[in-house]
């Protein structure tokens, strides 16, 4: 019997129901832009997205379509091609909400959850407008006797877990183990979701957990809800040794989106086409 | 005399800051201080010192295999010489704002976010602004959001901190005691009157200011012939902009 489902693309897009918290990792970690393509096609609603800790054209693109009400990011932008024009629009206009964090927050609070604790501490963030905002922080004083500092302030940060994460990756082996790399902040992602799903380039009739190398560049397929076979499943986006980025391609979305009309003709042509 | 970019007479001031790291790290978007940091390390290597550099957007140049979180706990364990931190604005008490301008809950014009500066700027000793903007929207009396503040009360952990602020026309040293900024060098082709003209907020002035010094024919050679090709792995527009590779 084969160990996981393998899932049609459509399916998994089923998967993500409206108003969910989504995972979604950052440029250097497997955007899956076919996935989140399907995605809006299919018109999803109010989604929560967690950055970890940002996102680029994935997010603008979510957001400029009107499948966003919240977003809880360390950064919002197109790299070296400027800001995210959907993303700086809407939290101009007040459309969606924004829970400004810091990347090590985007990480302690998965990192809670991964461990079944309710809360993580994290030192650095105490006087900044960061912290004014998040009421959902909290600060105490260092507790321990025999570590930290005695009276020194220390930020908690609540446990976050995710309804939904999905991500793309180089390659599945016949057993579902799903190869990572050093990517490793998208482990810290599964830990903390409640379900996990994976479009890949290739499934291969190998086992990862067969080598030493190639077992320590995995998430095993416990953490695996369903995997899709999806070629060029990142693109424009890079994926980290297999190909790189479109540039041309992010450029000219950069250039597009800065205006809603501008936008919604690129995204007719992305979509369709 | 070879005619020089300023984006690499900034990356040759940034080298001179690092003389003396073991480790440097680099962040997002950061193509003129990542050049710098691997132009102090091939330097370093010519001394028979070693020097690591990673950089975060880099396959090539990142020594790290915990997952993105692992700067940060690098970090915090002090492992980290140096880092560079930019800002939408900068105030003279060298608190950063990288989210936006206006009022929070009426933002007027929204940027990225603040990235990891939160606890980079607590944590890393000698943390580098770096904006090539110098004006007086970029250089604040009082920044609009604080995404890291330049300084913190006595019991907060701060090892870390502001040590300098480079801009595309000077070169400041922040001044933790006095809580501001003394300008140490402009470029070349700037006066001292026109830097106050063009900074938002008030400064002192070194009493040895200089004009910022110009790369030996060694150090651009290095510069163009290596440093730029390695450059274009991770940023290839600004490499394309700069060297067209």
């Amino acid at each position: 019997m084969k160990q996981f489902d393998e899932l049609s693309l459509l399916d998994i897009v089923d998967e993500v129901k409206d108003g969910d918290l989504v995972g979604i990792p950052a440029d250097y970690s497997g955007v899956p832009m076919k996935f989140t393509k399907e995605l809006i096609k299919r018109g999803v609603r109010d989604l929560k997205l967690y950055c970890l800790p940002l996102t680029t054209i994935q997010g603008d693109m979510l957001i400029g379509s009107g499948c966003v009400s919240e977003i809880e990011a360390a950064a919002v932008t197109l790299g070296e091609f400027g800001l995210a024009p959907r993303f700086s629009e809407a939290v101009e206009a007040g459309h969606i909400l924004i829970k400004d964090s810091t990347c090590p927050a985007l990480h302690a609070q998965l990192q809670a959850t991964e461990k079944s604790v309710p809360f993580m501490p994290l030192r650095g963030v105490i006087g900044s407008d960061i912290q004014k905002y998040r009421k959902d922080w909290q600060v105490i004083e260092n507790p321990m006797k025999s570590s930290g500092n005695k009276n020194e302030p220390i930020l908690l940060l609540p446990a976050v877990k995710l309804d939904v994460l999905i991500f793309h990756a180089p390659c599945v082996d016949r057993n579902g183990n799903v190869q990572i790399g050093r990517r490793r902040e998208l482990a810290t992602l599964a830990h903390a979701s409640k379900n996990v799903f994976v479009t890949t380039e290739q499934i291969l009739d190998i086992d990862l957990f067969d080598d030493e190398l190639s077992a320590a560049t995995c998430l095993p397929a416990l953490y695996i809800d369903g995997i899709s076979v999806v070629k060029n499943g990142a693109w424009p986006c890079a994926l980290p040794g297999v190909y790189g980025a479109d540039n041309d391609e992010i450029k000219k979305y950069s250039i597009a989106a800065k205006t809603q009309k501008g936008f919604e003709d690129y995204m007719k042509t992305f979509l369709f086409n | 005399m070879i005619e020089l970019k300023r984006e690499e007479i900034l990356i040759s001031q940034l080298a001179d800051l690092l003389v003396n790291d073991k480790h440097i790290a680099v962040g997002a978007a950061s193509p003129i201080p990542g050049a710098a940091a691997l132009l102090a390390k091939e330097e370093a290597k010519i001394q028979n010192n070693r020097l690591r550099v990673t950089i975060l957007h880099s396959n090539k140049y990142n020594n790290f295999t915990d997952g993105a979180r692992e700067l940060f706990d690098c970090a915090a364990q002090g492992r980290i010489d140096t880092f560079f931190l930019g800002g939408v604005q900068i105030d003279g008490q060298a608190n950063i704002n990288l989210v936006g301008t206006g009022s929070y809950e009426n933002i007027q014009k929204r940027f990225p976010g603040s990235f990891g500066s939160a606890l980079m700027y607590f944590v890393v000793p000698q943390i580098i602004l770096f904006r090539e903007e110098h004006s007086p929207r970029t250089l604040v009396n009082k920044v609009d959001f604080i995404s890291a503040p330049g300084f913190s009360d006595e019991n907060i952990y701060r090892p870390g901190g502001p040590k300098f602020l480079l801009t595309n026309r000077a070169l400041f040293k922040f001044n933790k005691q006095k809580k501001c900024f003394c300008l140490l060098k402009i470029h070349n082709n700037e006066s001292l009157e026109n830097i106050i003209k063009l900074t938002g907020f008030k400064f002192d002035v070194d009493d040895k200011i200089t004009n910022m010094s110009i790369p030996n024919k060694t150090r651009i050679d290095i510069l163009r012939n290596k440093i730029s090709y390695m450059v274009s792995e991770f940023y290839p527009e600004f490499s394309d902009k700069i060297w067209g590779i």
